[in-house]
């Protein structure tokens, strides 16, 4: 999330809390799901043969555990096909066997099974079917790593629509289904507009095959949207076609100091008027974050080291001829600092130093990680609104466990995580705002009490929304009353029963158990 | 005085030309060639240190030379010097260029990037040095100006190690990759500079002859990488690299 998504405006939000839950637990194992058999087993064998399933515990640890560390499931299988047709059969005999079926650097818990649902990975369908270099349409499996597809389509002058920090590790597939935002989307739009087709399997076991690089195909209903966004809950995606930009020639990237998070929505005003359709990325992050990007990642490094300003900007423009765009984004600059809106910032020489500036904000979820663990709310706010919530979150914290989150620097006593509090870590809990917030040294219900519903209830009335861009997962399901009325909740859950009339799909997520 | 050159950016992707003449550069991100970067740095440290009171840029090149010129006063260079040429100048043109300026400077050290991304030639500031009659310490690692004694402490990064040299003052300083870490041209900076005074020359005004030395016949690509083979056994192994790879 970033400063340009603003939460829509929304009446009656608060008739909608009283279907809401608090989300951190999980519903008991649904006893309609079978157990898994030997016989299950067996099956998958024939179908995927040796090196597609594992059963081994310790191999199947990196799918038992998110990346954030924060949800543990118990399956005991993974499967790796690498056909559409092997994911076909496998979700065919699973549904008729009614085995629940779960997906894997999601950051809301709905990548990882909950229980014992049997894991299915895409890792092993990674090629790219095709690459149309006229109208840059590409078409690949699902596994396929977003940097990886980057790289190929950079050799023909193009680009990913998307891109997040998660790059080097997250598939193709999972960005569809959890419709990915990331950094560019302020350039590119989201994945409902850049998507021209995929391919699905549903949980019977059929092949949908929607993929199609068309541009414009007014037939029948848009089926490919239910898919996109849905976080796995209506079938597999198991191939994806994509509209690709053209690679931007030019890229300028400044990183800019200013005095308030006011000035900060001043400057992206300023940005959007003058540097209009060359601006592709405009990020932010708080001192905190900077702090402890700069501690707990290495090769860091501080662009204004001494400067005190409590907010920093990453402002991007993207063009087609350097000169002109860095003319325009000198002018832009030199009028916001006349203005006093920017105290101080520098402008990358070169792309080491684009990397360098890009890594302060894309390293950040890294480096929380490295800190310890991390309560993560990705809400999206009507931009005045923004960081006022991570202002509220750290007052309330601290008054609520000040031995914990009073800013008493130094000697921390806080379990787990990562600063020793002997050095100059702060305190063990700090709020760290860059859109994203949350940084807690140890996951325990007390501290989860004090944030959560609370931050639900905050951004209900304030009319946002609880996810911008992660999903629910099972992090959030149950909270989905607080964006969207009951009566559309309602409708979702037709369509889920019409598609997997088991539930076999990615169970226990998305949306709230029924009463 | 230190001297700047405008290379292709270090992560861009080259593509050799089909003609084989070189590399094609159109549309190619160009930036400062990092060793010079060092070497701009290591200057505005030496006047921050009292070492010096001034640093001069010099670039050599056609009008984008000057967008070079810009970053290293943005970086914190006092003022800057365009040699300007459309002509391709090779490095013994460059260090006669140079060696021209430096007459007329008179700067009491001379710092350089130990050699250039996009030829790797390596030869400029040796050369530079050998026309002045001046000593030369090059690859360094760290410097220290004892202006008062007119010498200077040079480490040099060497096949064998670290070698410490002490020369006298004016010398040519060639930087290598540890001798600093560059710092941001902060915006503040970058709006001075444009206040700061670029001159311009040329060759001719220098009376230097730049006309090449050295005749590209080809460039090619590297040749592709085969990929690596596994093998079963040792006695496979042996017997490719008896047979096949032919090194045994």
């Amino acid at each position: 999330m970033f400063l340009t998504s603003s939460g829509q405006a929304r009446s009656g939000l608060l008739w909608a809390l009283r279907h809401v839950r608090r989300a951190s637990g999980a519903p008991a194992r649904d006893p309609r799901f079978a157990a898994l058999e030997d016989s299950d087993l067996q099956f998958f064998d024939s179908v995927l043969g040796a090196g597609g399933v594992v059963t081994d515990p310790h191999s199947l640890q990196p799918f038992n555990e998110d990346w954030l560390g924060k949800y543990k499931g118990s399956t005991r299988v993974a499967l790796k096909p690498k056909t559409t047709e092997q994911a076909a059969a496998i979700l065919r005999h699973c549904n008729s066997r009614r085995l629940a079926v779960g997906g894997n650097t999601g950051l809301v818990g709905g990548s990882v099974p909950v229980y014992d649902e049997v894991v299915v990975s895409t890792v092993c369908m990674n090629k790219v079917l095709s690459f149309d270099t006229v109208s840059g349409t590409l078409t690949a499996q699902a596994g396929c790593i977003l940097e990886a597809l980057d790289s190929h389509v950079a050799g023909h002058g193009y680009c990913m629509p998307l891109d997040l920090g998660a790059k080097g590790s997250c598939q193709i597939g999972g960005n569809v289904s959890t419709n990915a935002g990331g950094l560019r989307l302020l350039r590119y739009g989201s994945l409902h507009g850049s998507v021209l087709g995929l391919e699905a399997v549903l949980p019977g076991g059929e092949v949908l095959d929607l993929l199609t690089t068309l541009r414009k195909d007014n037939t029948g209903y848009d089926l490919k949207q239910l898919f996109i966004g849905a976080e796995g809950t209506l079938g597999l995606v198991t191939a994806v076609a994509i509209q690709c930009p053209p690679r931007p020639l030019a890229v300028n990237v400044a990183y800019l100091a200013v005095p308030t998070f006011a000035a900060a929505q001043q400057v992206l005003v300023a940005a959007k008027r003058q540097l209009g359709e060359v601006l592709s990325a405009f990020e932010f992050l708080d001192k905190e974050s900077l702090a402890i990007t700069l501690r707990h990642l290495p090769g860091t490094k501080d662009p204004l080291p001494g400067c005190q300003a409590p907010i920093f900007l990453v402002v991007e423009t993207s063009g087609s001829s350097a000169a002109h765009d860095s003319d325009k984004l000198e002018r832009f600059l030199e009028g916001v600092m006349e203005e006093g809106l920017v105290s101080d910032g520098v402008l990358a020489q070169d792309s080491a130093q684009v990397q360098q500036v890009w890594q302060l904000r894309e390293g950040i979820t890294t480096a929380l990680r490295h800190r310890g663990a991390v309560y993560k709310y990705d809400v999206s706010l009507p931009i005045s609104q923004m960081y006022a919530l991570v202002e509220e979150m750290r007052t309330r914290l601290t008054t609520a466990l000040p031995h914990l989150a009073g800013s008493s620097g130094g000697a921390g006593s806080g379990g787990g995580g990562g600063g020793d509090g002997s050095d100059d870590d702060g305190p063990p809990i700090r709020v760290a705002g860059y859109g994203h917030l949350g940084d807690v040294p140890g996951y325990s219900k007390e501290i989860c009490e004090q944030i959560e519903p609370y931050v639900y209830e905050w951004t209900a009335q304030h009319r946002g929304s609880v996810s911008a861009e992660h999903g629910l997962g099972l992090m959030k399901a149950g909270c989905i009353g607080y964006s969207k009325p009951p009566a559309a909740v309602a409708v979702m859950r037709q369509i889920k029963a019409a598609l997997d009339p088991h539930g076999i799909m990615n169970p226990y997520k998305v949306l709230p158990p029924e009463l | 005085m230190v001297a700047v050159k405008r290379v292709l950016d270090y992560t861009a992707r080259v593509r050799v030309k089909s003609d084989k003449t070189g590399v094609d550069l159109t549309n190619v991100k160009m930036s400062m060639n990092p060793f010079c970067e060092i070497a701009v740095e290591e200057a505005i440290r030496v006047r921050e240190a009292k070492g010096t009171d001034e640093v001069v840029a010099v670039s050599i090149g056609p009008r984008q030379a000057a967008d070079t010129l810009r970053t290293a006063l943005a970086m914190g260079a006092d003022r800057a010097l365009h040699v300007h040429t459309d002509a391709e100048v090779q490095p013994l043109a460059v260090a006669k260029l140079l060696a021209a300026v430096a007459r007329q400077e008179q700067p009491q050290l001379v710092l350089l990037g130990k050699q250039a991304i996009d030829d790797d030639s390596n030869q400029t500031g040796q050369m530079l040095a050998g026309l002045l009659g001046w000593p030369q310490a090059t690859f360094a690692s760290r410097l220290e100006l004892d202006a008062a004694a007119g010498t200077a402490l040079v480490t040099r990064e060497v096949d064998g190690g670290l070698e410490t040299l002490r020369v006298t003052l004016p010398a040519v300083v060639t930087s290598d990759l540890r001798l600093n870490e560059p710092r941001y041209a902060t915006l503040p900076n970058i709006m001075k500079a444009k206040k700061k005074l670029l001159a311009a020359t040329s060759p001719e005004e220098l009376g230097v002859d730049v006309a090449p030395r050295l005749q590209t016949l080809s460039v090619e690509e590297p040749a592709k990488r085969k990929g690596g083979v596994m093998v079963a056994s040792a006695a496979e192994l042996v017997d490719k690299l008896r047979n096949e790879a032919k090194v045994i």
